[in-house]
């Protein structure tokens, strides 16, 4: 699993292979090593789920250059839409994870159409009003999602391979059916970047009117990308449903979309893994603080404006540029 | 019959003309600058709440005066502290910057005000309704609009008919000629955001008058304020003035008909915009056409 | 245009304070160990950011209050107690992660939470997945001792049935039975109006209302439509800021010369919050403070002003109880596993000194629904003292107003 990233600094491939090779070793003894640092496995699930989303996300901040504020709708249409289909449909999780990725991806595509000539803060204010239609759908239409209250009432169901039968609703377990979701996802992911749709993404990033000028059509592929980010940001809502056994209306709101860019950006927009490690300190951080402090979103907010002002390059950018020189 | 929908219609541009000077702040910055004001709800409530430590000194007239000032000079200090350091950059980060301030000014102001609503004193003479038939709209509400009308005028003559105004109508179309025609655009900027918070604490403190002040209230009143650009057309400031009174006017006659849905009615309306009419009702181009 | 940022912090400072705070962690259970015993953890979410914060404090003050109470007494089963208390911020996600933080990592024996009902409900079924024994101090919606019901999960606060079957029968007395209802639309609101119709439909009432959306600005709408009905009473059952709003818009247009004004909760931090011309109307008080002829209710409040500056509402007195509760349960149980403690909380009944009212005050074993009395009264503004702002003129006993358990719909199933 390669992500080739095409820097003009790029790492000699033996130093990216070991990299990987942690990163991995890292995420699959989660479980071991984060209880002895104050962590609990339901908080590495949170990080991979969250991280899941805000890679998905950064196929469109930072590998095509467009801003969406509004993302966090189309987790949250995931995270609905499983905990719709468990609880009134089938209790099936395979389905439950496919209808809530199909509707939040679904659901991007359509918005996309309508937005997809706009730039900029227009962009991003469309897409945040955008978003808020279904977190004020979500809290409203009490009998059918429960409301401000929340979706309740449907669990993990244990899924069926045939002879086997793969009980996840222990947390261990469900850590790792995360990962490898997470694991297939991000291949996807992967692949998808080095392919030459998304060096056209990347090219469209550095400089549109040039990309225009070669012929590219760029509203299309603007339009492609956001789609495809909705389906796996919608794909991590799945996750989160069956992480918590509970959808709530405030997976839908904006708040939770400025999260996602702070995560990609922290951790380093232009590289591939810098939303996960931005996630993972986010995540981290802000489970810590909050229980330290009350005044906890003075320092979540304080951390947003550390990052923009002081480390825009976030986390791994600092680092690849050091590598570089 | 048709006393309900007069009654419902009235009371629309009544909250219209609210959601209309808060978003015209909003718009303000986001015309000129770029960026989109996230803290904006949070400067409402700042000038609520320095309203209310003004009023013990300086009464009910005093503090209206005072607080939106002061409110405009903080956001001076945030503009030059902070925002300048990102306006040439990628979007993402002014609106990083803006949401992250946005959460230590709430957090700010639930630590130092507390999380208990507060209230400011009234006249009381802005305490009755007008008439007995009349009785929902208050004389409160009257000098409230009359504040609006005021206020708006003032902003759009002083755009039109001013150096300073005009240079920012005119950023707000080209920055750059403005800037190579030897004008401070740093400074504009500066200016321009004070104004922009100047309306947002003076929205604070008419709030304040009829909702009371608590440390989320401007979380509420941000989205309608975004609404109102989107369906007036961003970069219209008359777009955002009509789109503040339809808004406004939609609500009300919802609540009336099938109140459950009188916020999500405002979303309906941004959507059928989007859809018909993308670039909202008075479009992009020009500023006070 | 680059510029030279402040990202010259060198690498290596970076990973050695990282590498301290991941030694502190690792080495930070065995400083405490070392200090004596293990302590009796008790884990409260309470959403202490957000719309709720007032309310979620005050339940929080009197949680810590008894948890001093309790450790100058000798504790919980001779142990010390240790309230740890988690902010959920009014977000499901997060209440549901601090209840497994609390359980999983620090190893709570019990757990409390939360103000906010739906996330009150989402924690039950962690806990109940958990076997953690769980008490909901303040979270009101029926379902969590009704169709929702646990055999873990307690609660302290009332049902919304029990607060209209209570004070419906007031309002009817004083001023008739043709009202108008100003509702929130979600889960609470709901079974609020549906308590209400029910108990007016007893008396053969007439009423008409609308449901408006949670946060709620603006009432003028409804009360144009309210006052063209002309009931007797208008009821206001919004929450929070909403109903300070709704209050304050009914007396700025001088509705309350046509009509009376009534409801169901309203509390203490809310009625402070108000201008004197807006503190008006008949409710329910959950606990209320001024209980002049028991003993045990004036020592508390002036021992409870004395350390906190403030005096005790209904929600300093939620969190009180459940602390309380714990001791005594735990005393009766001699542990604190989650099903025995169960058992023995089943109709169990408070001291006077934790129940702080006349009558008997239990947690009924059918549903695990604590019985207290309801103060009925009407709200004034202040007389003498700023807080002497309600005057009870009944008490009505809780498991009346209650009803008997086969209508909450809880079918209880315990462990084997």
């Amino acid at each position: 699993m390669t992500a080739t990233v095409l820097a003009a600094g790029q790492r000699p491939a033996q130093k990216r292979w070991l990299s990987l090779v942690a990163i991995w070793l890292a995420l699959l003894t989660a479980p071991l090593w984060l209880p002895l640092l104050g962590g609990y496995t339901a908080l590495a699930g949170k990080v991979l789920v969250f991280g899941l989303a805000a890679m998905g996300f950064n196929l469109l901040l930072g590998f095509t250059g467009v801003l969406s504020f509004g993302h966090a709708a189309y987790f949250g249409l995931g995270a609905y839409g499983a905990g719709l289909t468990l609880r009134y449909l089938v209790h099936s999780t395979p389905l439950a994870m496919l209808v809530g990725t199909l509707l939040g991806g679904l659901a991007g595509t359509l918005f996309g159409l309508l937005i997809v000539r706009r730039r900029g803060v227009y962009f991003a204010m469309s897409t945040i009003a955008f978003g808020q239609i279904f977190y004020y759908i979500a809290y409203s239409w009490n009998d059918f999602t429960g409301g401000f209250d929340g979706l309740r009432g449907f669990h993990r169901e244990p899924i069926g391979f045939g002879a086997l039968t793969l009980d996840i609703s222990g947390g261990t377990w469900f850590y790792y059916f995360t990962l490898a979701v997470f694991a297939v996802a991000v291949a996807l992911m992967a692949l998808l970047i080095a392919s030459p749709f998304g060096r056209t993404l990347r090219a469209i990033r550095e400089n549109e009117r040039r990309a225009r000028f070669l012929g590219i059509p760029v509203e299309r592929h603007i339009w492609l990308s956001f789609s495809i980010s909705c389906f796996f940001t919608a794909l991590a809502g799945t996750l989160y449903a069956l992480l918590n056994n509970f959808a709530d209306p405030l997976a839908l709101h904006y708040s939770l979309s400025g999260y996602f860019v702070i995560m990609a950006v922290m951790g380093g927009m232009r590289t591939f893994w810098g939303p996960l490690l931005g996630a993972t300190v986010f995540v981290v951080l802000q489970d810590k603080i909050s229980s330290l402090t009350v005044n906890w979103m003075s320092f979540v907010g304080l951390t947003f404006i550390l990052v923009v002002l002081f480390f825009p390059r976030g986390l791994l950018g600092m680092l690849k540029r050091r590598g570089v020189a | 019959m048709f006393q309900v929908i007069l009654f419902n219609v009235t009371n629309g541009l009544i909250i219209g003309a609210f959601y209309v000077l808060m978003a015209l702040g909003l718009s303000l910055i986001l015309n000129l600058s770029n960026v989109i004001n996230f803290a904006h709800g949070n400067f409402l409530a700042l000038g609520g709440y320095l309203a209310f430590m003004l009023v013990p000194t300086m009464g009910y007239w005093g503090a209206l005066l005072i607080a939106p000032v002061l409110t405009a000079l903080i956001g001076v200090v945030v503009e030059r502290l902070m925002l300048r350091r990102v306006y040439g950059r990628d979007p993402v980060y002014s609106l990083l910057l803006t949401f992250g301030l946005a959460f230590v000014m709430q957090d700010a102001a639930r630590w130092y005000w507390g999380p208990n609503p507060l209230q400011i004193d009234m006249p009381d003479v802005l305490k009755t309704p007008l008439t007995a038939d009349l009785f929902f709209i208050t004389w409160y509400r009257i000098f409230m609009v009359a504040i609006v009308i005021a206020t708006v005028t003032g902003l759009f003559a002083f755009l039109r008919h001013t150096r300073v105004g005009l240079r920012i109508r005119a950023g707000t179309l080209d920055l750059d000629t403005v800037a190579a025609l030897g004008v401070n655009v740093k400074l504009l900027r500066t200016f321009n955001f004070a104004v922009g918070c100047l309306l947002a604490g003076l929205s604070g403190v008419l709030a304040t008058g009829q909702l009371g002040l608590n440390p989320n209230m401007g979380d509420d009143l941000l989205m309608p304020s975004f609404i109102a650009i989107i369906v007036g057309g961003v970069g219209s400031l008359t777009g955002t003035l009509f789109g503040g009174l339809l808004i406004g006017v939609a609500a009300a006659i919802t609540a009336a008909i099938f109140p459950a849905a009188s916020e999500v009615v405002i979303f309906v309306i941004m959507l059928l915009v989007m859809l018909v009419r993308p670039r909202g009702l008075l479009g992009e181009e020009g500023v006070m056409s | 245009m680059q510029r030279t940022t402040l990202s010259t912090i060198p690498r290596r400072t970076i990973l050695r304070a990282g590498a301290a705070i991941g030694a502190l962690q690792v080495a930070s259970p065995f400083i405490i160990s070392a200090r004596g015993e293990t302590p009796v953890k008790i884990g409260m979410v309470d959403p202490l950011t957000g719309v709720l914060s007032a309310l979620a404090q005050s339940e929080v003050d009197g949680a810590k209050y008894a948890e001093a109470e309790i450790n100058k007494k000798g504790g919980i089963l001779g142990r010390p107690v240790q309230l740890l208390v988690e902010d959920s911020a009014n977000d499901v996600g997060t209440g549901v992660q601090k209840t497994r933080k609390l359980i999983d990592r620090d190893k709570v024996d019990v757990i409390f939470g939360d103000v906010n009902s739906g996330i009150a409900a989402a924690m039950g079924q962690v806990t109940n997945e958990k076997k953690v024994f769980h008490i909901v101090p303040g979270g009101h919606t029926d379902t969590i001792t009704g169709t929702d019901c646990h055999w873990n999960v307690f609660r302290v606060c009332n049902t919304t049935t029990m607060d209209t079957a209570a004070i419906t029968p007031e309002l009817v007395k004083r001023y008739g039975k043709k009202w108008f209802f100003v509702t929130p639309d979600y889960a609470y609101g709901h079974s609020l109006q549906d308590g209400f119709i029910k108990a007016l439909k007893k008396v053969g009432g007439t009423y008409d209302g609308d449901y408006l959306p949670i946060n709620n600005q603006d009432f003028s709408a409804t009360l144009i439509k309210a006052k063209a009905y002309k009931p007797n009473v208008l009821l206001n059952n919004m929450g929070g800021l909403t109903q300070i709003n709704c209050m304050k818009q009914f007396i700025q247009f001088g509705m309350q010369k046509d009509m009376a004004l009534g409801g169901a909760l309203f509390e203490l931090e809310t009625v402070k919050a108000l201008q004197p011309d807006a503190q008006v109307g008949w409710w329910d008080m959950e606990w209320w403070w001024d209980q002049p002829k028991v003993p045990e209710v004036v020592k508390f409040v002036s021992e409870y002003r004395a350390a906190t500056k403030k005096t005790p509402s209904a929600r300093d007195w939620f969190g009180y109880v459940a602390m309380h509760s714990v001791r005594v349960g735990a005393d009766k149980a001699k542990t604190l596993e989650g099903p025995k403690l169960a058992k023995a909380m089943e109709d169990l009944e408070l001291p006077p000194d934790v129940a702080l009212q006349p009558g008997t005050v239990r947690y009924r074993a059918g549903d695990h629904e604590l019985m207290p009395n309801i103060f009925v009264g009407e709200v004034h503004p202040p007389k003498g003292n700023p807080d002497n702002v309600f005057t009870v003129s009944s008490l009505v006993k809780g498991d009346v107003a209650a009803g008997p358990v086969e209508q909450t719909g809880c079918k209880m199933t315990h462990p084997a």
